[in-house]
């Protein structure tokens, strides 16, 4: 058995978010919904962190530092793209600069609709991550190299 | 017979402390969640936390890392098993203040800017808490007339009472010891958004699995020191261990982090005014 699903510790970047997904998944903090309650934790620093948590859509500014901290996670690790920008581009799309959504630049595991995405969402959205965590544990177990 | 009972103590810590410390470790969590008005985490998660570590891939930044994390983690030990085999004070202070050297080492081994910033206020934190210490162990040795852990627990009589400021002192100290605010300065056991992650910045896996169980046995053997003060009466000892945790935990919700200069500042002025004070009274006493 594997303990990843009980402690996922993620780590957040806002790419050109208008902030109203982030303060949704700060949300999430609070003693409303309290996601600690899970092991949950908002650790800030991709190296300690197994799922990284984006919102807004990529531009040229920030392509290189969704990279950079997607290399520097250890896995097994998984990405969740929250709100509507992360996963298309949003109404963002059409934008001269915006090249769209977060999976333009990494491999993305789960989408989190809305505009902004609503806390429940993105609870339910880490919690079908733990899911594909748990998987690429197996996976990486038999041998499989996990990240393309 | 006495002294196979001692050893056995040491034995007990070495298997026992990293459960006993992880067990704080999530209480200490389940109460932080209670005084911010949050539910928290289940009182295992700090065991899910350290076994999840474990399963992640191995990610060193050099050869050298591991190899100062591990020292870390065996000097901690080390201490604590000679604390608990009623050896030498002075030395099992000493060890553990290795520990800590080896701590910095190795994060400044690894090249990283934030590493490097938690390593400088580690050290600056190791420079706010050694005299405190070593004055505690002064006025120990000044009542019980010895810096065997075995004599000063046999001490008849509280030893608190000869020593009510420099036990103060001790558990001012011991805020930095723990890693609490507003001692925190060189890294928080909290996910707070701080300079990275300090002085674990670049550490992942196992590593900072390592660190944390280190963490634990140092907690075990610092909560056995405040249970030296009050050695002849077991009982009151350990309700004034408890006391003094949750005491800890109340201070860390309670308080934003200081700046360095505060921490160090005001660590010296508390080891020279209830610390030397107290010796002072001490030795015109006697």
């Amino acid at each position: 058995m594997s303990y990843l699903p009980k402690s996922p510790w993620l780590v957040h970047y806002d790419a050109s978010s208008c902030n109203g997904c982030d303060i949704e998944l700060l949300a999430c903090l609070t003693p409303l919904y309290d996601v600690e309650r899970f092991g949950v934790l908002n650790i800030g620093n991709p190296k300690h962190a197994d799922i990284f948590v984006v919102t807004g859509s990529v531009n040229e500014q920030n392509r290189s530092v969704i990279e950079n901290i997607y290399k520097q996670m250890a896995e097994p690790s998984v990405v969740v793209a929250v709100g509507a920008c992360a996963s298309s581009g949003g109404i963002f799309r059409e934008c001269y600069n915006v090249q769209g959504g977060v999976d333009h630049v990494i491999p993305v595991d789960v989408y989190v609709p809305g505009c902004a995405a609503r806390p429940e969402a993105i609870i339910d959205g880490v919690v079908q991550a733990l899911d594909v965590l748990e998987q690429k544990h197996k996976d990486r177990k038999k041998g499989a190299v996990g990240r393309v | 017979m006495k002294e196979s009972l001692w050893i056995l103590f040491a034995v007990l810590y070495v298997v026992l402390a990293p459960f006993i410390g992880g067990l704080i470790a999530g209480v200490d969590r389940k109460i932080t969640a209670r005084m911010q008005g949050r539910y928290g985490p289940p009182l295992l998660q700090p065991f899910y936390d350290v076994f999840k570590l474990l399963q992640k891939e191995n990610m060193a930044v050099n050869k050298h890392q591991q190899f100062y994390v591990l020292s870390f983690l065996v000097f901690v030990v080390v201490a604590g098993a000679i604390f608990f085999a009623g050896g030498d004070l002075l030395l099992s202070i000493f060890a553990l203040t290795l520990a800590s050297v080896f701590l910095v080492v190795a994060a400044y081994s690894t090249f990283s800017p934030y590493a490097y910033v938690g390593a400088e206020r580690e050290l600056l934190q190791i420079m706010a808490y050694e005299p405190m210490v070593i004055l505690t162990i002064v006025g120990m040795y000044m009542v019980t007339k010895s810096f065997n852990v075995v004599d000063i627990a046999a001490y008849d009589g509280i030893m608190f009472l000869k020593l009510p400021a420099i036990f103060l002192g001790f558990v001012f100290i011991l805020t930095i010891k723990l890693r609490k605010s507003p001692f925190d300065i060189s890294m928080s056991h909290h996910a707070h958004q701080e300079i990275v992650r300090g002085l674990t910045t670049e550490f992942s896996g196992k590593e900072l699995a390592y660190i944390e169980i280190s963490h634990w046995y140092e907690n075990v053997m610092l909560l056995g020191l405040v249970f030296l003060f009050f050695a002849s009466n077991p009982i009151l000892a350990l309700l004034v261990v408890a006391a003094t945790y949750f005491l800890e935990i109340f201070i860390d919700n309670a308080n934003s982090r200081l700046k360095w200069q505060n921490v160090l500042f005001s660590s010296w002025v508390i080891a020279f005014v209830l610390g030397a004070g107290n010796i002072a009274i001490l030795a015109m006493l006697i």
